[in-house]
């Protein structure tokens, strides 16, 4: 049962299991241990959504040379929780025309799917909820049901903006997978395994996948970035929500809580995108040069969040910098340019390992 | 070969574009361009340019520099200046003379388009920085400009 291995330090999850199996038959243990896992992901990615909003809002603010929220807590710190809180209290209105079971149904496809990718990525040696031998391809898999939400959520709302902006989100979707499967695929070619604890493993000695693989691996690196940016719907790829456009495109219709979800959504996905950008390229929760591999006590998961952080900065740094796509600019990158090149690419990965090019 | 060449392209601009924001990110704490407006109210300084409402500068000695001819009033496309004007002796020459016994503003009706200032003959009103107008009751934003007791400056002439 490796799911029960999560947090190193002072083996609480261990004690916590040990405790909770000891008091209860074999079977009702292991569900309870199974919620337990779940509520504790749930709150902490909540969290962590909220500071990614705060962390958004800081950096678009610098980058735009203002100050940005500075006024709720400390440096305005406790801003996003106060705005959870007053979307909490909000009434959750709807129209009259709606899909109410579609309706109701969407926002939490859109959250649950962000979360249960969560689940497969090890933040640290022992720090995995669930280690299956087929993580990326449960990860592809899963990050593409999040589309099926926002489809819903636009034909449910019954109402043409939204509308459009969920089919642009599909169209976007079906596009930009595409890409994403293929580069990650480039990079499990030099791996040799889909499971994420090994993958990482596999840098301890070789070096970083970005290094090891050197050309091929930097282009699908680039190639990741661009068309993860593409996934998460976010500039310069938000013709989804298209404030000037399409009011907010598939969310027009939501308030209060269930436009949350969407949003946290959002971030959330951001966070998935870089993770497994991380794990494949940049050596997930291994340190740099293994500058803190004989510290025991040293929390590994600090390495994958620094590592993490710096590419949502890069994500945040492409959104402040870059205008909005048309969809037919959105197509001919794909189509024409990520897509063609992302297969050479394969090819001359491929070619590397063949010969044995890598370092 | 242009495809290649595009894409090149297509890099280089993006960094560009990169770079130029990533510079405005790193300086961003010093060179911020937020107002942190009423913690900085005393030493807050508006712009040159900025259009807070039509006002009449007046000297030392209570004197400004309007002849009530009127212009401003005509130029004014929404009615929102009113001239009370009469006839008195001019001293100076005995002869009579048109003034202003009060040039009434309606603030709230002011669009800050700014025409009477450009039709005034002789400067005699102004734009000021003045940005708080917010009141209880409407009827406070009615505002004489002359202040009381005022007269136009010797020698000025529209
Ligand atoms: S600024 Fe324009 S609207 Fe206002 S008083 Fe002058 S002419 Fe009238
Ligand atoms: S303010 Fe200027 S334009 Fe208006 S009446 Fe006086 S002198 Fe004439």
């Amino acid at each position: 049962m490796n799911f029960l291995q999560m947090i190193i330090p002072l083996n609480i999850t261990k004690t916590i299991s040990d405790w909770i199996s000891s008091i209860m038959p074999e079977t009702a243990a292991s569900y309870t241990i199974m919620v337990v896992i779940a509520v504790a992901y749930l709150a902490l990615f909540a969290v962590a959504g909220l500071y990614l909003v705060l962390l958004e809002r800081k950096v678009a603010a610098w980058f735009q040379l203002r100050i940005g929220p500075n006024r709720v807590g400390p440096w305005g710190l406790l801003q996003t929780m106060a705005d959870a809180l007053k979307l909490v209290s909000k009434e959750l209105t709807s129209t009259i025309k709606i899909d109410k079971f579609l309706y109701n149904l969407a926002p939490y496809f859109v959250i649950v799917s962000a979360l249960m990718a969560m689940a497969v990525f090890p933040f640290s040696k022992q720090f995995q909820a669930f280690d299956i031998n087929i993580g990326v391809f449960f990860l592809i898999a899963i990050s593409s049901i999040g589309v099926i939400g926002i489809l819903l959520a636009g034909w449910s709302s019954n109402n043409k903006y939204a509308l459009i902006g969920a089919m642009r989100s599909g169209l976007q979707t079906i596009s930009y997978e595409l890409s994403v499967g293929l580069s990650i695929l480039t990079m499990v070619l030099l791996t040799g395994t889909l499971q994420l604890s090994e993958i990482v493993e596999a840098q301890r000695t070789g070096g970083w996948l970005i290094l090891q693989g050197h050309i091929p691996s930097i282009i699908a690196f680039m190639i990741f970035m661009v068309a993860g940016t593409a996934e998460t719907n976010r500039a310069p790829f938000d013709l989804v929500e298209a404030e000037s456009e399409l009011g907010a495109g598939f969310h027009t219709e939501y308030s209060g809580m269930k436009f949350a979800y969407f949003f946290l959504a959002e971030f959330i996905n951001m966070f998935i995108i870089s993770s497994i950008a991380v794990v494949l390229f940049f050596g997930g929760w291994l340190s740099p040069f293994g500058i803190t591999e004989n510290i025991a006590w040293f929390p590994e998961v600090i390495w994958f969040l620094i590592k993490v952080l710096g590419l949502i900065f890069l994500m945040m740094w492409f959104r402040w910098t870059f205008p909005r796509l048309r969809v037919d600019q959105l197509l001919t990158l794909e189509w024409k340019y990520l897509l063609p090149l992302n297969l050479m690419n394969l090819m001359l990965m491929a070619i590397i390992i063949w010969l044995n090019w890598t370092i | 070969m242009s495809y290649f060449s595009d894409i090149y392209k297509g890099i280089k601009t993006l960094l560009t574009g990169m770079s130029v924001t990533g510079g405005y990110f790193l300086h961003a704490r010093k060179g911020a361009i937020t107002q942190e407006y009423p913690d900085n109210r005393e030493t807050l300084k508006m712009f040159d340019r900025f259009r807070g409402e039509v006002v009449m500068p007046h000297n030392a000695d209570n004197r400004h520099y309007c002849t009530g001819c009127q212009s401003c009033e005509i130029a004014c496309p929404n009615g929102s200046i009113e001239i009370i004007w009469d006839r008195a002796v001019d001293p100076a020459t005995g002869k009579k003379k048109k003034k202003i016994d009060k040039h009434i503003y309606h603030l709230s009706m002011c669009t800050m388009c700014g025409l009477c200032i450009e039709a005034c003959p002789t400067d005699a009103i102004v734009w000021a920085p003045n940005f708080e107008n917010s009141v209880y009751d409407r009827s406070a934003l009615t505002k004489v400009l002359n202040q009381p007791g005022s007269s136009v400056l010797d020698g000025i002439e529209d």
